[in-house]
């Protein structure tokens, strides 16, 4: 008792609400600018930065929209991203069916290696696979960065699916075993639809790695036709001429998708998250 | 479950094919392109040459430096999130909605962030008018354009991204700690302070140490993109990391071959990471705990 108890109390539930909300403020500031400048007009962005706009205006959209090859951007971003997830996700289902189901020698040290391939920053990586790309004839190509993105994705990937895979009771797997179902006819039939929660988690973790990423689309797709939207964006910034109000309407466009996947995703999201760190 | 000796390895076989593709084969050959240089069009073998030249290399040295500040953050970041972490488990009013906006800025794409806080932190931009509003004018500064202010401009977004992956990180193992722990020091009459230190970050150590060693390895090597986006490097080499410095002698200035040099002391640093922490689960964690 005494003083420490004081601040205690001082430190109580009103404290604790003006620290949280601060801190929830400050984490929505950048998204509320983004979304107000994007309604505003060149003008009364310089006079009115952070207030609402007084006459909400569609045009930036429009900017947006016909600047800097948009669509394309939007299309080769898709298509990285659908590509690269749906391939990581079969082949590690694959691996983590092995992994989880069955024995073989070295098991654990190439689970231990695949764990810490999880950390292995893409930039050491960039210089090697341009050179062995160029040689392939892989640059400026989907299949070339798909395949890039393919192997990031697998550690985590068939980490996640392993556990999970571990935790489906075996009872299950034998009963259909019984019924005379093959090894893959277990992993397809069974375990697979079995693992939903684990697919989507990982699905919606994946894609926005994907959609988010940037050095290596900055690296291995150069010609303009190819670029991603985040290597387009990068290159608002750089430009002369620059209207912030329409770029704000670009980015707003570019994050929709991904505010979109958090709604519907939040808790596959959190669950994926969190299985790294936590068991 | 019966099956052939070698039906676990049709299984492996595309991923590991695939990690032979991306990791292994472009690894080794990363070794071996930092001790060559090219001479007359060919690649030739010069021991540590390009190793020795970096660290007479200013640059190098300086983006270095900036990687090491950055690690400046991690501690205040640990502190933050794990602040924030307890006052929502405390199941302040409106937690889930706090945590579900806290957690939003990890999610954005780095580039998108990186460009509305350049924006922001411009001269003219929004946080200078808000000071000028309330008064402040003579905090009204260049925040990204001064070689002062703008590494710890660029750490400060690097902290509000990711600062919510530790509250969540944290708020979920604290939803698993057993309530009796909580009930007991309560009832052996400890106050908050204590509360906190006997029982919530000893039952938090491994996510704080986990959650510690991930954000040292994004200092040191996953801040490529804030950089890029928001100063390119500058102002001068104010803001040069690691990371840009192997893009920029890649991709900029066609030395391939000091990059790869770079990119191994990246890598020894991040293996060397991973090493300690592999460490700290030792017998805790891994394997056996599945």
């Amino acid at each position: 008792m005494g003083r420490l108890d004081r601040i205690f109390s001082w430190l109580g539930a009103g404290t604790r609400q003006v620290v949280v909300i601060f801190a929830t403020l400050l984490s929505l500031f950048p998204i509320y600018f983004m979304t107000v400048s994007a309604f505003k007009t060149k003008s009364e962005y310089i006079a009115n930065k952070w207030g609402l706009p007084a006459a909400p205006i569609l045009d930036n959209f429009a900017t947006a929209f016909s600047g800097e090859k948009f669509f394309i951007r939007f299309a080769n971003s898709t298509i990285l991203t659908v590509g690269a997830v749906i391939i990581s996700l079969l082949i590690a289902c694959l691996a983590a069916y092995a992994f989880a189901r069955m024995d073989f020698p070295g098991k654990r040290a190439l689970f231990n290696l695949l764990i810490s391939l999880m950390v292995v920053p893409p930039v050491v990586l960039i210089v090697p696979l341009f050179v062995s790309m160029v040689q392939w004839k892989l640059v400026n190509t989907y299949q070339g960065v798909i395949l890039i993105y393919t192997g990031l994705l697998l550690p985590f990937s068939t980490y996640l699916m392993t556990n999970f895979f571990r935790t489906i009771p075996r009872e299950i797997v034998d009963a259909a075993l019984i019924d005379g179902a093959s090894n893959f006819g277990v992993f397809w039939r069974i375990l697979m639809p079995l693992s939903a929660p684990a697919v989507i988690t990982l699905i919606v973790v994946n894609a926005l790695w994907v959609w988010n990423e940037l050095l290596i689309a900055l690296v291995f797709l150069q010609k303009d036709e190819m670029k991603t939207l985040m290597v387009g964006i990068t290159a608002l910034r750089s430009r002369n001429y620059v209207d912030i109000p329409a770029t704000m309407a670009g980015l707003l466009i570019a994050t929709i998708p991904i505010v979109i996947l958090y709604i519907f995703g939040q808790r596959y999201f959190i669950r994926g998250l969190v299985s790294g760190a936590i068991k | 479950m019966k099956y052939k000796k070698y039906e676990p390895w049709l299984y492996l076989a595309p991923t590991l094919l695939a990690l032979a593709l991306v990791f292994a084969y472009p690894v080794v050959r990363l070794v071996t392109l930092s001790m060559q240089r090219r001479s007359k069009g060919e690649m030739v073998f010069v021991g540590l040459t390009n190793y020795q030249t970096l660290f007479k290399d200013d640059v190098f040295l300086e983006a270095v430096g900036n990687n090491l500040y950055l690690l400046i953050s991690v501690p205040i970041m640990v502190a933050i999130a794990l602040l924030l972490a307890i006052f929502l488990f405390e199941r302040i009013r409106g937690w889930r909605l706090y945590q579900t906006t806290l957690f939003l800025p990890y999610l954005l794409p780095i580039v998108v962030v990186g460009l509305i806080f350049s924006y922001i932190f411009q001269l003219s931009g929004v946080l200078n008018d808000l000071l000028t509003l309330v008064g402040l004018e003579r905090f009204a500064l260049d925040w990204l354009g001064s070689t002062r202010l703008a590494l710890p401009t660029v750490m400060f977004v690097v902290v509000w991204k990711e600062v919510g992956l530790g509250v969540v990180l944290f708020l979920a193992r604290l939803m698993s700690v057993e309530e009796e722990l909580f009930d007991a020091a309560k009832i052996d009459g400890a106050n908050w302070w204590e509360m906190q230190w006997y029982v919530t970050i000893p039952q938090l150590s491994t996510v704080i140490e986990f959650f510690t060693v991930i954000s040292v390895i994004t200092m040191l090597s996953w801040v490529f993109n804030y950089v890029y986006v928001m100063t390119a490097g500058g102002p001068g080499n104010s803001t040069m990391v690691t990371e840009l410095y192997v893009y920029l002698q890649g991709f900029r200035y066609n030395q391939m071959n000091l990059a790869a040099a770079t990119s191994v002391l990246i890598l020894i640093v991040t293996i060397v990471l991973i090493f300690v922490q592999f460490r700290l689960r030792e017998g805790e964690e891994g394997w056996e705990a599945f």
